[in-house]
C-alpha cells in the first residue's frame, strides 16, 4: 500500500460518505484508465505506421504514470503489454487512478490529482469545521505543514484557505487541504494549536487577507505595522 | 643634589611619546597584521604603507562631536575614557625598560601595576554604567566578572614569580634573569631546581592568557563583543571617548607585554647572555604585541561562561598547583635533582 | 550547559535586539526577555524590510514578476528564480530542454555555494571570528564572476526564463567553473576546515548548543540545513526530483546531532556535494537549444499548482493560482527561512545571549526572504 493511498484513506475519515463509495469508485476509474490506455495504444499503433516521430499520447500517459510514485518506480510501469491479459483492480498493488479537479464549484471531497500538473498528490476540498481534524490525522500521519496561502475569489464572493502539507521522512505525497470560506464573514479554525509553526503562517494570513483565525493565541499584524487595519491581498484593496 | 629637575620632565616627556606614539601605531600595527593575515593590503592611502593614517584617523576623531546622550551620567560618563588611558600610562611610570632606563624604581611596583590595572577595568565598568544602555551594562557587568576570574591566577602566577625572586620590584625581578635564556624565568634549567623549570612554561602560559582576558581582547573580548553587545560598553561613546578607550586598550596591551618581558622572558637580557640593551626589551614586547594580534585574527570568540569557567576550574587550580609546588621546591633544596 | 532558570518575572528585563544590530544580518527585530545573560523569551519581530512582493505578482503579467524573485533572498536568487520559473511552467505544461536544465542546474548549484560561503564568512563572523570571512569572500567573488559573466549581475539574477535560460553559457564559462572547482577543493580543508571546523574554541562554541528536534521541524515546518542538522535525510532534490537531479550522483549530508555544529557540518558537507553535482553536470552538458517555444503573453489556464525547489536555505515553495489571464491571480511564497526563524522562539529559550545568537546565525537567515 503506498503512501498516497495510505493518506487518502486517512482524510477519508473526514468524508464517510465519499469513503463508503470510494472504493467501488476507484475500481471503476482505474477500469477507465486502462481502457482509455488500450484505446490510446491501439490509436497510437495506427499512427505509428503513418509515422514513427512524434510523442504518441501513450507516452505522455505513461510519462503521468510514472511521475505519481517515484519512490516505488518499478511499479511505474504497470501499464500491461498488449499481448498480457488486462490486470484486475488490486489496491494493494497498483496506484491510486487520478481525477481532475472539476472547474466552477467543488463538492468536498479527497481528490488524487496528477502531481506532474498540480504539484500535490491528494487534493481535499473540506468545510471550515473539518480543518482541525484533517490537520490532526495528517498530524498522526507525520505530515509537515509548509505553508497556508489565502486567496481572494472576489467574483464568487468566496474566501479560500489553502493549507500545504508535505512529508519529510523519505515518502512522497503532497497533500492541499482547501477550505472556502464566504467572503463577508471569513472565519477559520486554528491548527496553531496543533502545528506551532502554523502561527506565523496564520498571522501572515490574517493580515494579508482578513481571515479570521478563530482560537488563534495573538493575530496581530506579522509583516505588516502593528496598527495596519487594511489587507493589501484583497482585490478590493486600494492603498 | 645632582638629579636635577630635568631628569622627572625627561622622563615624562619620554613616557608619554612613548604611549601616544604606541597607542597611535599599535592600532596601524594592527590594521596592516590584520591585512596580512587575511589576504588583503591592509591601509595604504594616507602616507607610505599607511603610515599616516593613525594621524588621519586622530584628526577626525577629534573634529568629531562629543555627544552625551540623553539620560546618561554626564560626569562619570566622561570620566570613563580618561579613567581608561591614565593607569596604563601611568603603570609606565614604574616598568624599567633596561638597566638604566626607568622612570622610577618602586619596591612594590608588582603590586602598583596590578592596582592601577584594576583601576582601567574600573573604567570600562564606569563607562557601561554610565551610558546607560542595556548592551553597555551587559558588557560592563560582563568585564567585571572576567576580570575579577583573571586576575585571580594571575596574582597567583605573580606570586610564583615573587618568591622565586624574593623581590616586589620589577628591576631586581629582571636583573635576576641576568644571562641567557636558560636563566629566564620562562624556563630556569640553569635555576637550582630542574622540577622548577619544568613548571614555569605552564605558568608563563596561564599567565599570558590571563593577560589576554585581562586586556579585553580576542578571543576574551567578551566586553566588546560586537555580534552581541554591538560595541559593549563603548556604544555610546563617539568622537575622542572612543579613541581615548582604543588608545587604552593599546597601552594596555603594551603593559601586559612589558610585565611577561620582565617576569618571564628576562627583561632587557639578551637570549644569549652577551647583551642587554633596550633593544633586547623592545624586540621582546613587540613579539608579544605581535602575537596578540595574531591571536585574535585567528580564533573565534568564547562564550562569558565558557571563559569564566576556563579560569575558575582549569587556570586558578593550576596556578595554585605551582604555587605549592615552587614553595616545595624552594623549602627542600636539590629536590628531584 | 544551559541551566534552567527560576526568577519571578520582575528581575527580567528587555533586551531590545535589532532592527539594526550586527547580529541580525538586516533588519530584524528579537524583543529578548533577559533574565541577566539568561534569554527567558525571544520573539522575532518582523516585517522592517516587508514590500509585498505577492501584492506585486498580481498587478503584472506573469514575466513581470520575474526580477522580483532574486529580490527575495539575494544570497541564492538562482534558487527563488528556478522555483517562480518552475511553478509557472507547471501551471502552463512548459516543456524545458534538456541543455537548460543542465545550465540551471549548473548555475543554480553554484549560487548555492557562493550562498553557502557567504554564510560561513558571517556566521564564523558572529562568532567573533573576523579573517574566515575574507577568505570565504575571496573565493565568492570567483563565483560572482562567473555567474556575471552570463547573467549580467551580480548579485540579483534575472537569469532563468519560462522554458529555458536568457543566453547559452560558453566554454569560458564551463573552463572557469572548472578552474574554480579546482581551486575550492585545493582550499577547503586547509583554509575552512582546518583553520575553523577544527578550532576548539569554535567547536565549544557549537557542539550542544540551540539543539533542534526532529518533531520541532516538522512541527514548524523547518526545511534545509536546519531538518538536516536533525537527522532528516530530507532535500527537495532527492525525494521530489526535479530538473535533472536524477541524472546526478550526489549524496544528503545529514547529522543526527541536531546542534549548531551539525547544521554548520550540513552546508560545508553541502558546498563539496555541489561541487560534485557541477562536475557531472559539466560533464554531462548536452548540446541543444537553451530555449522553449513559448508564447510572449503567457495565459496558463484557471487552476493552481504548487512548486517547490531546494534553496540554499530550504524549501521555496510557490503555490500559483490562475484565473486564465495573463496576471497571476495569487501567488504564495513560501520562503524557508521564514518557517526556519519560527522556531527561534522556543529554541532559544534558557539560552546564554551568545548562543542564542550563534543558534541563529546557524539557522542562516536572510531578513528580505522572511519579510518577502
Amino acid at each position: 500500500m503506498n503512501i498516497i493511498r495510505q493518506t487518502k484513506w486517512t482524510l477519508l475519515e473526514l468524508f464517510p460518505e465519499q469513503k463508503e463509495t470510494e472504493a467501488a469508485a476507484e475500481e471503476t476509474a482505474w477500469n477507465n484508465a486502462l481502457a482509455a490506455e488500450a484505446e490510446a495504444r491501439a490509436e497510437a499503433a495506427a499512427k505509428d505506421k503513418e509515422s514513427v516521430e512524434g510523442e504518441t499520447p501513450l507516452d505522455q500517459i505513461e510519462a503521468e504514470m510514472s511521475s505519481i510514485d517515484l519512490i516505488e518506480k518499478g511499479k511505474a510501469d504497470s501499464s500491461p503489454e498488449q499481448t498480457e491479459p488486462p490486470p484486475v483492480y488490486d489496491p494493494e498493488t497498483h496506484d491510486v487512478p487520478f481525477s481532475e479537479i472539476p472547474e466552477g464549484p467543488r463538492a468536498d471531497g479527497v481528490l488524487v490529482v496528477k502531481y506532474a500538473s498540480r504539484g500535490v498528490h491528494i487534493d481535499v476540498q473540506c468545510s471550515p469545521e473539518q480543518v482541525v481534524e484533517s490537520a490532526r490525522l495528517l498530524d498522526q500521519a507525520g505530515f509537515c505543514l509548509e505553508s497556508i496561502s489565502g486567496v481572494d475569489w472576489i467574483k464568487e464572493e468566496q474566501m479560500e484557505v489553502v493549507y500545504d502539507y508535505n512529508r519529510t521522512d523519505g515518502q512522497f505525497c503532497r497533500v492541499a487541504v482547501r477550505v472556502r470560506i464566504p467572503r463577508a464573514e471569513p472565519l477559520v479554525p486554528t491548527v496553531s494549536d496543533i502545528y506551532a509553526g502554523a502561527n506565523w503562517h496564520e498571522r501572515e494570513t490574517h493580515e494579508f487577507f482578513g481571515i479570521k483565525f478563530e482560537g488563534h493565541p495573538c493575530l496581530e499584524p506579522l509583516l505588516l505595522p502593528e496598527d495596519a487595519d487594511f489587507h493589501p491581498l484583497l482585490k478590493d484593496f486600494t492603498p | 643634589m645632582d638629579t636635577s629637575i630635568w631628569e622627572p620632565i625627561i622622563y615624562l616627556v619620554g613616557i608619554m611619546a612613548f604611549a601616544g606614539l604606541n597607542a597611535a601605531y599599535l592600532g596601524w600595527c594592527e590594521r596592516k597584521g590584520a591585512g596580512h593575515i587575511q589576504r588583503r593590503i591592509g591601509p595604504k592611502e594616507v602616507g607610505w604603507f599607511g603610515l599616516l593614517q593613525p594621524l588621519a584617523d586622530g584628526i577626525k576623531l577629534m573634529s568629531k562631536q562629543l555627544l552625551v546622550p540623553q539620560g546618561v551620567d554626564g560626569i562619570l560618563f566622561r570620566a570613563a575614557p580618561i579613567l581608561a588611558m591614565v593607569p596604563a600610562i601611568t603603570s609606565m611610570v614604574a616598568i624599567p625598560f633596561s638597566e638604566t632606563i626607568q622612570a622610577r624604581s618602586i619596591d612594590l611596583s608588582v603590586l602598583l601595576i596590578f592596582a592601577l590595572a584594576s583601576i582601567g577595568m574600573m573604567a570600562v565598568l564606569i563607562g557601561g554604567w554610565a551610558s546607560g544602555n542595556k548592551y553597555a551594562i551587559i558588557s560592563a557587568t560582563r568585564s567585571v566578572s572576567q576580570n575579577i576570574a583573571y586576575e585571580i591566577p594571575m596574582l597567583v602566577t605573580v606570586i610564583t614569580i615573587v618568591m622565586l625572586s624574593g623581590s616586589m620590584n620589577l628591576e631586581e625581578i629582571a636583573m635576576k634573569q641576568e644571562g641567557g635564556f636558560w636563566n629566564w624565568n620562562i624556563f630556569p634549567v640553569a635555576g637550582e631546581s630542574i622540577a622548577q623549570a619544568i613548571i614555569m612554561p605552564i605558568s608563563f602560559i596561564i599567565f599570558f592568557i590571563c593577560s589576554v582576558a585581562e586586556t579585553n581582547r580576542a578571543p576574551f573580548d567578551m566586553a566588546e563583543a560586537e555580534s552581541e553587545l554591538i560595541a559593549g560598553f563603548m556604544t555610546e561613546y563617539g568622537s575622542m571617548g572612543f579613541g581615548l578607550f582604543m588608545m587604552g586598550e593599546y597601552l594596555n596591551i603594551v603593559v601586559g607585554a612589558c610585565l611577561t618581558t620582565i617576569l618571564f622572558l628576562g627583561g632587557w637580557y639578551g637570549p644569549f647572555g652577551f647583551t642587554s640593551s633596550v633593544f633586547w626589551f623592545l624586540l621582546k614586547i613587540y613579539i608579544l604585541i605581535a602575537t596578540f594580534i595574531w591571536i585574535r585574527w585567528t580564533f573565534p570568540r568564547t562564550q562569558i561562561y565558557k571563559l569564566l569557567n576556563l579560569s575558575w576550574k582549569i587556570l586558578i587550580p593550576f596556578s595554585l598547583a605551582i604555587l605549592l609546588l615552587t614553595a616545595v621546591f624552594l623549602k627542600v633544596e636539590g629536590f628531584l635533582i | 550547559m544551559t541551566v534552567p532558570i527560576q526568577c519571578t518575572p520582575d528581575e527580567t528585563f528587555v533586551l531590545n535586539l535589532g532592527p539594526q544590530h550586527p547580529a541580525t544580518h538586516g533588519v530584524l527585530r528579537v524583543k529578548l526577555t533577559m533574565d541577566g545573560e539568561y534569554v527567558v523569551k525571544a520573539e522575532p519581530v518582523l516585517g522592517y524590510i516587508h514590500r509585498m512582493h505577492e501584492k506585486m505578482a498580481e498587478s503584472g503579467t506573469f514575466a513581470q514578476f520575474m526580477p522580483n524573485t532574486p529580490r527575495m533572498d539575494y544570497l541564492s536568487a538562482l534558487s527563488y528564480n528556478q522555483g517562480y520559473v518552475m511553478a509557472v511552467e507547471r501551471a502552463a505544461g512548459i516543456e524545458v530542454p534538456e541543455r537548460a536544465e543542465y545550465i540551471r542546474t549548473i548555475t543554480v548549484e553554484l549560487n548555492r555555494i557562493s550562498s553557502h560561503l557567504l554564510w560561513f564568512g558571517a556566521f564564523v563572523l558572529d562568532l567573533g571570528g573576523f579573517t574566515p570571512l575574507l577568505y570565504a569572500f575571496d573565493d565568492r567573488e570567483k563565483i560572482l564572476d562567473l555567474l556575471e559573466r552570463i547573467t549580467g549581475s551580480r548579485l540579483t539574477y534575472c537569469y532563468y526564463r519560462f522554458g529555458g535560460v536568457y543566453n547559452d553559457i560558453d566554454d569560458e564559462f564551463i573552463a572557469g567553473t572548472r578552474e574554480f572547482i579546482k581551486r575550492l577543493r585545493s582550499r577547503l580543508p586547509s583554509m575552512y576546515h582546518d583553520l575553523v571546523t577544527g578550532n576548539i574554541i569554535l567547536i565549544k562554541r557549537l557542539r550542544d548548543i540551540g539543539f533542534v528536534t526532529q518533531e520541532t521541524c516538522r512541527k514548524y515546518g523547518a526545511t534545509g540545513p536546519v531538518l538536516r542538522g536533525s537527522g532528516v535525510q530530507y532535500d527537495v532534490r532527492k525525494n521530489e526530483p526535479y530538473s535533472v537531479y536524477p541524472e546526478l550522483d550526489f549524496d544528503i549530508p545529514c547529522y543526527p546531532e541536531g546542534d549548531s555544529m551539525a547544521r554548520y557540518m550540513v552546508r560545508m558537507d553541502e558546498i563539496t556535494q555541489s561541487l560534485r553535482i557541477i562536475e557531472q553536470a559539466l560533464d554531462k552538458l548536452p548540446e541543444g537549444p537553451v530555449n522553449a517555444k513559448v508564447p510572449k503573453v503567457l495565459k496558463p489556464g484557471a487552476g493552481d499548482c504548487y512548486c517547490a525547489v531546494e534553496a540554499a536555505r530550504g524549501t521555496f515553495g510557490c503555490r500559483l493560482v490562475c484565473d486564465g489571464g495573463k496576471n497571476p491571480y495569487r501567488l504564495k511564497l513560501r520562503s524557508p527561512t521564514f518557517s526556519n526563524l519560527s522556531l527561534f522562539g522556543e529554541v532559544a529559550e534558557g539560552m546564554i545571549l551568545a548562543d542564542a545568537l550563534a543558534f541563529m546565525g546557524s539557522l542562516d537567515l536572510v531578513i528580505p526572504c522572511i519579510d518577502r
